[in-house]
């Protein structure tokens, strides 16, 4: 029961395509106007925290967002219901909405920043209700200029129109909301770095245990991170309950999801699909989705969950996109974004540009992902421009094994955050996968693509 | 114009007010002093440790951590090609050397006139219009090497000056808030709030 969101290519906004059945966080979208107050107040906007704060107990809230079964949108998949349920008990807790989005290829929590700030900062309302949190701080991608516009005039309009503020709609709940700015650091968007970039330091990744900011987070308190997509689905879950967000879906993969999806295709955009009802070959091929690839092109390989989920190969598009279903063979859904490569792509270039992302973004506390990663980076490139040597292809997955020892899936760690686990994935697969092309790279020093 | 003066001063201190912490605001005020002076200078970097009790030298081992923080001057445009996955299967690389040809700089360089720095980039998020180009945090694609040209003569003659603003983000992101509740006041409100949970919980036992 698909819904899309379409963003096209030419680069206007047009209606959502194909049959809107069921959207959840893209509800607004269709229209030009989705980002202003007067929209969101037309469409039911408030209607969900107004509820939640005027009928409803914070437990009350927690339970419906348990039984929605709402998995973390950020990366990891985590059930936010649970994540709530290891709030420490104490005297100060803080909501941090993480609006870090930087994973390659992930650009759906930067459409909501632009598109619909108001929804955004309600359902950040509804999530500091529930956890009894009095200050929330919603940290934005510093390079996103224009969504830390509009999410800053939408919390000033939730301030004029006293849905922030001291005793909120009469409920006696207050709360205050603030807009952090990032400044340009992937590792930001693991949520402890994004703690330490929040208290004005480097953003370097906390040791674990603890391995939750809900037992210490920021300012030492408890504290929980919830991504930009997954608060926005709070005011639905509020409005309709959990049971009718469980009934979307199946399994363990509830309600809809925003799919990013990119790269060799005719129709790249973000799309809402209910989970696990369409597959990566509907996503990629299908007429109200990416409508296919290039004239004569074939598909050589995709990246189902961002630049460090490992890689599917078409006998994998048959899989629906579902948590579980992903997981089991192998990958995983991640931030929900999908990069297609055609046979016209070189996929040594392909797997050595998101080693060399990694090497780039590494915060060089952890040995094997500072110096692991610049090497890999280094090798991949000497292979690349056709100065490699056959033993580098041991020497990489020598590598890849330090950092990630086994390179298994899901990844073993050396180091402190997952960051460094993240290279491995794209170098084995590429190189258990395309092995002629790297030795025809390595020992003819040219490429069978370019 | 180094340390903060006048209006910006203004906002400097209020941002500093915002937080529990006023460490916190470093990264704002580091976005601010580029929006006064196009890069974060040695005395406002001393200034920003003034303002919320902390060392330059702690501001700096801070602000060294972010790319978008720059310590030199740079052009009144930064002009960013993203050439990571998404962009690179779409052109991300050949739209970079088109800049550079362009620009008639190579990347990470600032044109003699002062007016564009061009950056090759990581993901902007802007993955379905790859290639993509950021200008000051402002996104356009796709591009290819005409477009890329043509965003260049619009630059140029100040036909884009409404949607791309001078330096970093922070230009038009202002609060206009009243100040967040005192600590001490959220404390009370947490106090009350966990009572009436365990009110609620014992007459649920009963």
């Amino acid at each position: 029961m698909p819904s899309g969101l379409g963003r096209t290519r030419s680069g206007r906004r047009e209606p959502p395509p194909g049959r809107c059945s069921v959207r959840i966080v893209g509800g607004r979208l269709e229209h030009p106007d989705s980002h202003t107050l007067e929209r969101f107040l037309a469409t039911g906007g408030n209607n969900s925290f107004r509820k939640a704060l005027l009928e409803m107990t914070p437990e009350a809230v927690a339970a419906e967002v348990l039984t929605a079964n709402l998995l973390g949108r950020g990366g990891a998949g985590f059930e936010a219901g649970r994540k709530w349920g290891m709030l420490r008990k104490a005297k100060r807790r803080y909501l941090v909405v993480n609006g870090d989005e930087s994973e390659p290829a992930t650009f759906k929590d930067h459409l909501l920043v632009e598109r619909d700030p108001h929804q955004l900062v309600e359902g950040a309302s509804i999530a500091a209700y529930a956890i009894g949190a009095s200050l929330a701080v919603i940290y934005l991608r510093g390079e996103f200029a224009l969504g830390l516009e509009r999410v800053q005039e939408a919390i000033n309009d939730a301030y004029r129109i006293g849905a922030l503020g001291r005793d909120i709609f009469g409920s006696g709940f207050s709360l205050d909301i603030l807009l952090q700015p990032g400044a340009g650091a992937y590792i930001c968007g693991e949520e402890t770095a994004l703690l330490e970039s929040l208290e004005g330091k480097r953003g370097f990744p906390r040791i674990k245990p603890p391995y939750f900011p809900a037992v210490i987070g920021l300012y030492g308190a408890p504290t929980i991170v919830n991504n930009v997509e997954t608060v926005s689905n709070l005011p639905w879950i509020v409005e309709h309950g959990g049971e009718a967000f469980k009934s979307l879906g199946s399994g363990r993969s509830t309600g809809t999801r925003l799919f990013a999806l990119s790269g060799q295709v005719n129709r790249p955009g973000v799309y809402e699909v209910e989970m696990t009802k369409i597959t990566f070959r509907d996503l990629i091929f299908g007429e109200e989705y990416g409508q296919g690839l290039a004239p004569s092109r074939n598909l050589t390989a995709f990246i189902p969950g961002g630049a460090s989920s490992p890689w599917f190969f078409p006998e994998h598009l048959d899989l629906p996109l579902g948590q579980d279903e992903v997981a089991k063979a192998g990958s995983m859904l991640g931030s929900g974004s999908v990069i297609v490569m055609d046979d016209s792509s070189c996929p040594v270039r392909s797997a050595w540009r998101i080693a060399r992302f990694f090497a780039r973004e590494s915060c060089g506390q952890c040995t094997p992902c500072r110096e692991g990663g610049t090497w890999i980076d280094r090798i991949m490139e000497r292979i690349e421009i056709g100065n490699g040597r056959e033993e580098d292809l041991d020497l990489l997955l020598d590598l890849c094994d330090n950092i990630s020892p086994g390179v298994v899936w899901p990844p073993a760690q050396t180091t402190i955050c997952v960051l460094g686990p993240s290279i491995p994935p794209a170098i084995s697969a590429a190189i258990s996968r395309f092995r002629d092309d790297f030795l025809l790279h390595i020992k003819e020093g040219r490429c069978p693509h370019a | 114009m180094a340390r903060f003066e006048g209006e910006m001063l203004g906002r400097a201190e209020r941002l500093a007010s915002l937080y529990p912490d006023p460490r916190s605001a470093i990264i704002p005020l580091c976005h601010l002093a580029q929006e006064q002076d196009g890069y974060v200078t040695e005395e406002a970097i001393a200034h920003i440790g003034e303002l919320v009790g902390a060392t330059g030298a702690e501001v700096q081992g801070t602000a060294s951590f972010y790319d978008m923080l720059k310590f030199e001057p740079v052009g009144k445009y930064v002009i960013g090609v993203c050439t990571n996955i998404s962009c690179m299967l779409r052109g991300g690389y050949e739209l970079l050397d088109a800049a550079s040809n362009t620009l008639g700089v190579p990347p990470g360089e600032t044109t003699a006139d002062g007016i564009f720095t061009l950056e090759e980039v990581e993901c902007v998020a802007h993955c379905d219009k790859a290639p993509a180009v950021q200008i000051n945090y402002r996104y356009f694609g796709p591009v290819d090497s005409d477009a890329f040209a043509e965003l260049v003569g619009q630059l140029k003659s100040g036909e884009l000056d409404e949607q791309v603003p001078e330096h970093g983000t922070l230009i038009r992101v202002l609060r206009d808030a009243p100040p967040p509740i005192p600590l001490e006041e959220i404390d009370a409100e947490r106090a009350r709030q966990d009572a009436e949970r365990e009110a609620r919980a014992a007459s649920r036992e009963v």
